[in-house]
């Protein structure tokens, strides 16, 4: 499943400087996966630890929150686009 | 100006940045904050000092992140802290005050005091044109403030904002972008923008200058009270950022012997079709859930608070509450505050006043407490909200008879000497 995902400004440093890159996979934790193993370092960004995404990382599935949608099992499919958000913004 | 920036710090893992337009930490997306030389700045602040300042928020200067003299929105700040005794009495408060910033210049809203500071900043970095996310009031505010400094602007608002919003944006022309959406869209959406544009985005890349502009009504209450800190204060919420940078202003003054150290107990409001705050809280949970908004509170209508970690912290450090207010309950605290007071505000006034009065029955305040409830916006501007809840004028001609036919009073024919004397 080819699905495009956008990649904020603080984290551009890891994919040399893209803003967009394509990536396979069925969901947002796979998805999280393959991101580390073609741009490595990126997963510790957006996951603490226990491998839980951090508190002040927001990612959008077609611009719907995956909180409102199944989490980090939330599918993802040919075509889709995902987007990666800093949560500190705005107010 | 003297130095007293020394750099940005993430508030979570403690990195450090040096002071330009980054908001969030590389290493773990937490919030980047200004990291003061309070050594330095203890060296030249005091009250004397803050005295002999203009009557603005510049008088604060030493603690507001711009390495240089403001250059735009020189007239912010120093709104009247009101002394609201009729409001007081009804809700068994000796000394209820009202932080009216509905008369804030020049856009009627607190948003002038972090505009101001965020845009003198952003014209520090060299930026030409500046934007931001808004649900009304920070929209207005940049457009104006923008206006004044001649530079290019870009204000993104949901599409349902109320007229008033709307039109305050589009008089100072700049480029008003509706979104198709909520305010956390319209948010998500100038994030990515931000990242793709060298555009100065008040609330994003600048914001952690931005919000500290917010501290100025904490340095303002406390000047105003005689230099002390309240015993309560009640702030509206929507990211949650101006309720905790009302704390930060009150220790920062404490820290720098500005006033005693003195406990403040931070209560805060929201609505309740809006309340991911004050639901946590309710629950007892560290974290905020995101919620998507239905509340006439447009300008607190934040499902996914970016401050909300912080400022459910902030309520467990200083035994503070949180509260939440229907909608009838929030024009019912608008009209509560306009006929009391002759103050009238918006609809996150209604939801302060409303949440106010909650916890005046809940028996949060003692009758002699200083309590202080911040009232962030203008009514003229959300008139929707309370057309259908006030009363209609009387039509009559234009003559005596027109008027007795509706009026006959028994003053009449009487000296003001005698319906004094009963």
């Amino acid at each position: 499943m080819a699905v495009s995902v956008r990649i904020p400004a603080p984290l551009r440093k890891l994919t040399g400087g893209l803003g967009d890159v394509t990536v396979d996979a069925g969901n947002v934790a796979t998805l999280v996966d393959k991101l580390e193993a073609a741009y490595p370092g990126l997963k510790a960004r957006l996951c603490d630890d226990s491998g839980q995404i951090r508190p002040f990382v927001n990612i959008y599935v077609n611009d719907e929150d995956i909180r409102f949608l199944k989490g980090p099992d939330t599918p993802v499919n040919d075509g889709d686009s995902v987007s990666i958000v800093p949560a500190i913004a705005g107010g | 100006m003297k130095a007293k920036i020394k750099g940005l710090k993430c508030r979570e893992c403690g990195s450090d940045y040096k002071a330009e337009a980054v908001h969030v930490c590389e290493f773990c997306f937490g919030p980047l904050e200004v990291d003061y030389d309070y050594e330095a700045i203890g060296k030249r602040l005091s009250r004397k000092s803050i005295q002999a300042g203009p009557p603005s928020l510049w008088r604060y200067a030493d603690l507001l992140p711009i390495d240089g003299e403001p250059t735009v929105g020189l007239n912010v700040g120093m709104t009247p802290l009101v002394h609201a005794k009729n409001l007081g009495r009804k809700l068994g408060l000796n000394h209820l005050y009202v932080k009216n910033d509905t008369v804030n210049h020049p856009t009627l809203s607190f948003k002038d005091r972090v505009v101001s500071v965020a845009i003198s900043r952003a014209r520090e970095f060299g930026y030409q044109t500046v934007a931001c996310a808004s649900t009304g009031n920070l929209a207005n505010s940049v457009s104006a403030h923008a206006a004044e400094a001649g530079l290019g602007c870009y204000v993104f608002i949901p599409a349902d904002l109320e007229a008033g919003k709307v039109l305050g944006n589009l008089i100072y022309n700049p480029t008003v972008l509706s979104v198709k959406g909520n305010y956390d869209d319209v948010n998500r959406l100038c994030s990515e923008i931000a990242s793709e544009y060298p555009w100065a985005f008040v609330n994003i890349n600048v914001r952690p200058y931005y919000a500290e502009g917010s501290k100025t009504l904490a340095f303002e209450t406390a000047e105003q009270l005689g230099w002390r800190a309240p015993d309560h204060v009640v702030v509206p919420m929507a990211s949650g950022s101006l309720y905790t940078k009302i704390k930060k202003g009150l220790a920062e003054f404490t820290r720098l012997g500005i006033i005693d150290n003195h406990p403040t107990r931070m209560h805060g409001a929201q609505a309740t079709g809006c309340s991911p705050i004050a639901m946590a809280f309710e629950e007892g949970r560290n974290f905020v859930r995101p919620v998507k908004p239905d509340t006439i509170a447009k300008s607190l209508a934040i499902g996914n608070p970016a401050d909300g970690f912080y400022a459910l912290k902030t309520a467990a450090e200083s035994d503070g509450r949180m509260g939440h207010v229907s909608d009838p309950e929030i024009v019912e605290g608008i009209k509560l505050l306009a006929e009391c007071e002759g103050i009238f505000a918006e609809t996150a006034g209604g939801v302060t006043i409303g949440t106010l009065k909650k916890l005046a029955a809940a028996g949060t305040f003692h009758k002699d407490d200083v309590v202080v409830a911040y009232i962030t916006g203008n009514g003229l501007k959300t008139q929707e909200a309370v057309r259908d809840h006030v009363g209609k004028p009387v039509e009559i001609s234009a003559n005596l008879a027109g008027f007795e036919e509706k009026f006959k009073l028994e003053d009449k024919g009487r000296t003001l000497q005698e319906r004094a004397a009963g």
